[in-house]
């Protein structure tokens, strides 16, 4: 099917000549899932049926749910959701403030304080992409009996972009301009046509703080606000009491602007430990309803699943696990740099080296014995949501092919097996951070390459020292300084705009940038960066998607990036809870909709 | 004696100083920042990682740093913790109450093991008790206590499922029933801990006695005529108990610096459990106050050890 017989049935549904249902079974013939239907739907204009993306919601009446206990191995350690590092500070910020909107788990938009999502049939989407205008609820009360409106939204992006907080969520509001329309109406504005506007006031970082409370603490006392620890939200929860790094709790707030939510009556999260000791106060001992982010071995976890009372609940995101062939030489000092971005890798710089790796890495052997449920083997770098999966790339393992390649290349093996061609020798430092999976994987890697007549030299750094920013510290992950490395890269929005800039060649990671560049690999394209180029200002969401598949399919294709697994979110909850999950935002996105089955 | 005490109070001050510029300078060279996860994420630019490294001073040469470290410290001012933005001493004093419950709770264990274990197996020296002790207390301290610590919560949670191993701070009951599920949660980690130091002050009060009880003021005593528990309870337990009061009173900066492994396995919020975060997560200001606060209590009682020493044994002088 091509482009315009797809946009031709998608004016079909929107003019009602074509049910959305035809529709969906239509795509279905052609491999497309029903959600994705869905979202092409939306594009061309035609809003989704609502209860799609979020699962009903059965509780007729606020409350009287008891208490619900969740189960966190990190502990969260402040809640101003501007400070937020990291995803359980994220977490525990979202139980007791909103966003406008949250990303549902396949990849929609839900309002939470909006009254609804922006588009450009209800104009709110501009049709040129300069601007995006939302209109928020008029029932939303603070947990203080404050009005929630437009002030408070303009507060927000003030405060977020204001250098001096260096507040996180800084990134997605330094470039934009947001104007207060009426007192329930705010406007986005862009400096450039721009097809993702969902990024300020959504999801993680649009979390709202009031501005009544916030106000005087607008600046360098930022930090000196008593609401960062006495938190007042909008959320469906209101504060309790909060002990930094152990607990935390809120009560039910009566004036919550969704009827019948939220149903429990108290909750708590509790934080610290280790994540196979929380999977087993769930599954095992069902001491908790709920116990955050897995990341334990999968026979471990269905051994703990056999008990009986819980369940290990899986959602797909975008984060994946893959391997980096350097493209510059991590062994030439540069104006005292290594892997200075004019090198080139002595042997990578060859086509038929980086495939021959991209063949030995045994990506189904490392899903079944290594990561099990919690990592589908993939051989794309984009994975999702679906409408961004790129059908062309395969994943093949095979030593035999590996070594034809090689052969044929004109790397002969040595009187020590390993290859050589033209006195570089094909000898690799893999580097990762410490991980058990990680270390394993490394492993299955370079046994396979040995076959391959290659050698490859296994390094593995404490992960706070290699995912740091230290410029003096030679063993981050940002500076390089070996041929391959491998790590997990999130991708929080379900837009890949952010996500694959990551090998733009401005983003090219090196000492001008104090190694901040996000392009770690140093691989550069002429075709990629106009692809993104064209992506950034493309309105068309068809033509915008088919630009990031040729982009995963430009930097999978140079074998200089190998994906691996896509790493899934596991986590664990008492068989009766209804918890409502997202890979696309924080654990706790819609923690009003929790319930229990009775 | 009170111009003894003034004098170690005065070498304790360059000896404090000396292990903080030792401290701060291992810290400052430890590779790493507190912002891990925002590296690996996208929709956070980079620019705003270096501007959270300038605004937290992580960029200042080691020098300057130490010194504002040291003036804010002399002025009162612990600092904040790069990770909560709270101040480091009401961290501190959040996790207090129950690390002293904890650990306070499982000293107290020990010594009522050791002291009764000890001194009757000493005055039956080789008797079959004295045989089951000693295995026992050897077992007791060549088990790590995560390994007990694993071994408790398997048995007692999992298999049994008598007692809970997430311990809880805020217990939502009131009168008895607080107290017994506080029972109930507190006994794992405090048995864990006390048995290990209780096996290891059993080996300890046992020979400490048994150096005694041999000397020829107790044959004296005995041939007195005196009953056997006189001559133990005044005459041998009394001088045998110097070093144990020493041992004791250098264990208790322990107490207040927690216990990093239990604390972790049972979820304990305590202060070993906040310094273990914190180094994970490279949180320099509470690591320096943690194990600066460890390191004068260290020197305190130490010197307390030595006052309390010569209080109980007159023969030892102070010049």
């Amino acid at each position: 099917m091509n482009e315009q017989e797809l946009w031709r049935l998608m004016r079909r549904v929107r003019d009602g000549k074509m049910s959305r249902r035809a529709f969906a079974r239509r795509m279905a013939a052609f491999g497309i899932t029903a959600p994705m239907a869905t979202q092409l739907l939306t594009f061309a204009g035609v809003s989704p049926a609502s209860a799609q993306s979020v699962p009903a919601y059965r509780p007729t009446r606020r409350g009287g749910g008891g208490h619900l206990k969740i189960l966190y191995w990190q502990a969260a350690t402040l809640l101003n959701p501007h400070f937020a590092v990291g995803t359980t500070n994220q977490d525990a910020s979202r139980v007791f403030h909103e966003p406008l909107a949250g990303w549902a788990a396949d990849g929609t938009l839900v309002p939470i304080l909006a009254a609804e999502v922006p588009s450009i049939e209800n104009k709110g989407v501009a049709e040129d992409g300069r601007s995006v205008t939302w209109k928020l609820k008029r029932n939303v009360k603070w947990h203080d009996g404050e009005q929630f409106s437009a002030d408070d939204v303009l507060f927000n992006y003030e405060y977020a972009k204001n250098p001096q907080i260096a507040g996180t969520t800084s990134g997605s509001y330094r470039d934009v301009n947001v104007v207060k329309v009426d007192d329930f109406t705010v406007r986005v504005e862009f400096a450039r046509p721009t097809p993702f506007w969902a990024d300020a006031f959504v999801g993680a970082v649009g979390l709202m703080i009031p501005k009544h409370l916030y106000k005087d603490y607008a600046g360098a006392n930022a930090r000196e606000a008593p609401a960062n620890l006495r938190p007042v939200g909008t959320g469906a929860y209101k504060f309790t009491s909060f002990a930094p790094g152990d607990l935390l709790r809120g009560e039910a707030f009566a004036d919550y602007h969704t009827e019948n939510r939220p149903y429990f009556d108290t909750m708590e999260i509790k934080g610290g430990g280790d994540a196979v000791s929380a999977a087993r106060a769930v599954l095992q001992t069902g001491d908790y309803d709920y116990a955050w982010n897995l990341q334990v071995e999968d026979q471990t976890l269905q051994r703990l699943e056999a008990a009986g009372r819980g369940r290990v609940n899986i959602v797909e995101g975008g984060s994946v696990e893959f391997i980096q062939l350097n493209a510059t030489d991590p062994n030439r000092e540069v104006d005292g740099e290594r892997s200075h971005i004019s090198t080139q890798h002595p042997a990578f710089r060859d086509p038929a080296v980086r495939r021959a790796m991209a063949l030995l890495v045994d990506r189904q052997s490392i899903q079944n014995f290594i990561y099990g449920r919690t990592g589908p083997a993939t051989p794309n770098f984009l994975n999702a949501p679906p409408r961004f999966r790129s059908p062309n790339m395969t994943m093949e393992f095979s030593v035999e092919r590996a070594n034809q390649i090689l052969d044929q290349a004109g790397w002969a093996r040595g009187s020590d097996g390993i290859r050589a061609k033209d006195g570089v020798r094909l000898k690799f430092l893999y580097q990762t951070s410490i991980n058990a999976p990680r270390q394993r994987t490394q492993q299955i890697i370079q046994q396979a390459a040995r076959r391959a007549g290659i050698e490859i030299e296994l390094k593995s750094v404490v992960a706070s020292v290699f995912f740091s920013s230290d410029v003096g510290n030679p063993d981050t992950y940002g500076k390089f300084y070996a041929d391959m490395q491998m790590y997990t890269t999130t991708m929080p929005q379900a837009d890949p705009q952010r996500f694959m800039n990551q090998y733009t060649s401005w983003e090219v990671s090196q000492k001008a940038n104090s190694w901040q560049g996000r392009n770690i690999v140093r691989w550069r394209n002429d075709e990629y960066d106009r692809a993104y180029r064209a992506a950034e200002g493309e309105l068309d969401p068809v033509k915008r998607a088919a630009l990031f598949i040729r982009m995963n399919d430009l930097i999978v294709g140079s074998n200089h990036v190998i994906p691996i697994v896509q790493r899934p979110l596991v986590s664990a909850s008492l068989n009766n809870l209804r918890p409502v999950l997202s890979g696309w935002d924080t654990t706790m996105w819609l923690l009003r909709d929790w319930y229990r089955e009775t | 004696m009170t111009q003894y005490v003034i004098r170690r109070l005065l070498i304790a001050i360059p000896s404090l100083l000396g292990i903080s510029v030792i401290l701060f300078t291992v810290l400052a060279l430890a590779p790493g920042d507190p912002f891990e996860e925002l590296a690996t994420n996208p929709a956070i630019p980079p620019e705003v990682r270096l501007q959270l490294r300038a605004s937290l001073g992580l960029d200042d040469p080691i020098h300057v740093r130490y010194i504002a470290w040291l003036t804010s410290m002399l002025r009162g001012e612990w600092g904040y913790s790069f990770v909560s933005r709270i101040d480091v001493d009401r961290l501190i004093l959040q996790r207090l109450p129950t690390t002293l419950i904890v650990i306070g709770t499982s000293q107290v264990v020990a010594l009522l093991i050791a002291l009764p274990v000890g001194v009757l197996a000493a005055t039956r020296p080789y008797s079959l008790f004295d045989k089951i002790a000693n295995t026992l207390a050897f077992i007791g301290f060549s088990l790590p206590t995560f390994f007990t610590g694993l071994l408790f919560i398997l048995f007692f949670s999992i298999y049994l499922d008598w007692l809970p191993f997430v311990y809880r701070t805020q217990i939502e009951a009131t009168g008895w029933r607080w107290f017994w599920e506080q029972v109930k949660q507190t006994i794992m980690p405090v048995m864990v801990l006390g048995l290990f130091q209780g096996a290891a002050w059993t080996r300890f009060v046992r020979s400490a006695v048994l150096d005694v009880i041999r000397l020829d003021y107790v044959t004296t005593a005995r041939s007195k005529g005196l009953p056997e528990r006189t001559v133990i309870t005044k005459h041998v337990v009394r001088n045998a108990l110097i070093p144990v009061v020493t041992l004791v009173a250098l264990q208790m900066p322990v107490v207040f610096g927690g216990a990093i492994v239990t604390e972790q396995i049972f979820r304990v919020p305590g202060i070993g459990s906040l310094l273990i975060t914190a180094i994970l997560s490279n949180d320099t200001p509470v690591i320096m106050a943690v194990t600066f606060v460890f390191a004068c209590l260290v020197v305190f009682f130490n010197l307390l050890a030595d006052v309390i020493y010569g209080w109980l044994d007159p023969r030892i002088s102070y010049r």
